[in-house]
């Protein structure tokens, strides 16, 4: 029973914090660049706003440009609440694993791309050419963490990896080190943040997602943005939750271990956020052509978690 | 403290060695190339540092400032100022692309993986790991040397596998100190002559492009 309540409060969770999460970051980047910087509860308005506008739909889109917003903001809000975020004790933490997590970013971000190519603007389909090239370096990246994860831990439901880690049963692994450093850098990837891409860009040369939301407005461009911000809470909760579990309430847990949880978890997303905002602020956006270099880098990292692991089990 | 997390903890800091050995694979400009070299020496300062406190080896304690201060300060500072007065401070020339000199890379991490471990059967857990390791940042060191074509460049490459010497030295028992010495200062003798070398071989081609140089001895017409 409480498994469900546990559930109806994380899909309620995900949802009700991401837009302050956002805001935080870039009310950091704001300091840090000397500026005085919005309300972290801007984006909540911004939203508000969008809701309340009409939506502006253009005479070629055909249904999918109309179904995409709802479609990218179900998978993405469904592929949230099945991420632990304060306790593993959830309806739906059997029911998918880090495959379906992958697999649901994978419909949200092809459905994003078709939008964007089924406008015909050519924004839309450079953005979606490429978002597309991203993923195809990104995905794999983000499966080899998983599987050296599995390899560890022996299975792939990331609410049992937690137990496992909890149990003590690892000491300090290099193999989680190193896929900590490539799910790092699949999430930035996934989340376009800077260096792979600029959120807060408009100028056209340079943007991926913002390229392939160009055409929306109103409530769908709302769900867009929201799915954007609900996908920047997923990735923290995943890797708050994967590599530094401490605070996460487990199934008997009472009450009390659950409001912990939520507190180890609000702290650790304010962690991320503003290491996120201090991070973006000290590099520069790299050009798409080198891309190939960073996306590749997190699958060797993830290659090497991997054969690391292979290392400390013979040994 | 157990042994362990002791054990884990030398693990740690020799993996930190190995990535600042890819890292280095990575880099496309002078100056991070050498800042990356000094981060990937004081890895290693830390790694020597650590195996001292737990093989109760004090000299090692000499190893690793040997390694913070002659190769986390003195080359990165003394190559620093090469390339400044050298005036070469753009992108490194690559004679493969990056993404494929990374892959080579883990390859060659690979291959020592599976050369190490079947060899040394009989030795210590930390000992097959850390040789294991250290082979890895050796063959690291010889692949940045082949794949860079700048000769700055392919002497970092040079003492990134020479890292790699010193950390299978450290964590292997019973090594000498006078070894780690000469070899320390060999090293420091090396870099000098590599900077007279930089600056002659500048004088007479124009150039520090090791390419350039193949014509001049009758590779290519």
């Amino acid at each position: 029973m409480s498994a469900v309540l546990w559930q109806v409060l994380q899909i309620v969770l995900v949802i009700g914090i991401s837009p302050l999460i956002t805001g935080w970051v870039r009310l950091v980047k704001s300091r840090l660049n000397g500026r005085i910087g919005a309300s972290p509860f801007q984006p909540y308005r911004d939203v508000y706003r969008l809701l309340q506008k009409e939506a502006v739909v253009a005479h070629s889109a055909s249904w999918v440009f109309r179904a995409a917003p709802y479609v990218t903001f179900g998978s993405v809000w469904l592929a949230a609440s099945i991420v632990p975020a304060f306790t593993t004790n959830l309806f739906l933490a059997q029911a998918a694993d880090l495959i379906a997590l992958v697999a649901l970013l994978g419909v949200a971000r092809f459905w994003t791309a078709l939008a964007g190519m089924d406008i015909g603007t050519s924004f839309g389909g450079l953005g979606a050419s490429r978002e597309m090239m991203i993923a195809s370096l990104a995905e794999p990246a983000m499966l080899m963490v998983t599987f050296s994860l599995s390899l560890i831990s022996g299975t792939t439901a990331p609410a049992q990896i937690i137990a496992f880690i909890l149990s003590g049963g690892v000491g300090i692994e290099v193999s989680l080190g190193l896929a900590l450093a490539a799910l790092v850098m699949v999430a930035i990837a996934e989340n376009g943040r800077i260096p792979i891409d600029n959120p807060a860009t408009h100028l056209e040369l340079t943007m991926v997602h913002e390229a392939m939301v160009l055409e929306y407005s109103g409530r769908h461009l709302a769900l867009m943005e929201g799915a954007g911000m609900v996908r920047l809470t997923l990735f923290m909760a995943l890797i708050g939750g994967l590599f530094a579990p401490w605070g996460m309430a487990q199934p008997g847990d009472g009450a009390l271990a659950v409001l912990v949880g939520l507190g180890a978890f609000l702290a650790k997303c304010f962690i991320l956020a503003t290491a996120l905002g201090v991070f973006e602020t000290s590099i520069a956006k790299m050009r798409v052509f080198r891309y190939a270099d960073f996306l590749g880098g997190a699958l060797l990292l993830g290659l090497l978690a991997t054969i690391f692991l292979y290392v400390s089990e013979a040994v | 403290m157990g042994a362990q997390l002791s054990y884990d903890i030398a693990h740690l800091i020799g993996a930190t060695v190995l990535m600042a050995g890819f890292s280095l694979l990575y880099q496309r400009r002078l100056f991070a190339v050498l800042n990356t070299f000094a981060f990937q020496a004081l890895a290693l300062a830390a790694a020597a540092a650590w195996q001292a406190h737990i093989q109760h080896a004090p000299h090692l304690y000499v190893t690793a400032a040997i390694a913070l201060i002659f190769k986390a300060v003195i080359v990165p500072i003394a190559l620093h100022w090469l390339v400044e007065q050298l005036g070469i401070h753009r992108n490194v020339e690559t004679a493969m692309s990056i993404g494929w000199t990374m892959m080579a890379g883990v390859a060659l991490v690979a291959l020592s993986i599976l050369l190490v471990l079947p060899v040394t059967a009989n030795a210590t857990a930390l000992t097959r790991e850390s040789l294991a390791l250290a082979m890895s940042v050796v063959l690291l060191g010889l692949l940045m040397m082949i794949t860079r074509r700048n000769a700055v460049t392919q002497v970092v490459g040079f003492m990134a596998l020479e890292n790699g010497l010193i950390l299978a030295a450290v964590s292997a028992k019973g090594m000498p100190l006078v070894v780690e010495i000469s070899v320390a200062f060999s090293v420091l003798v090396a870099m000098t002559l590599f900077g007279i070398f930089f600056f002659r071989i500048r004088e007479r081609f124009d150039t520090l492009d090791l390419a350039d140089l193949e014509t001049h001895r009758g590779d290519r017409q």
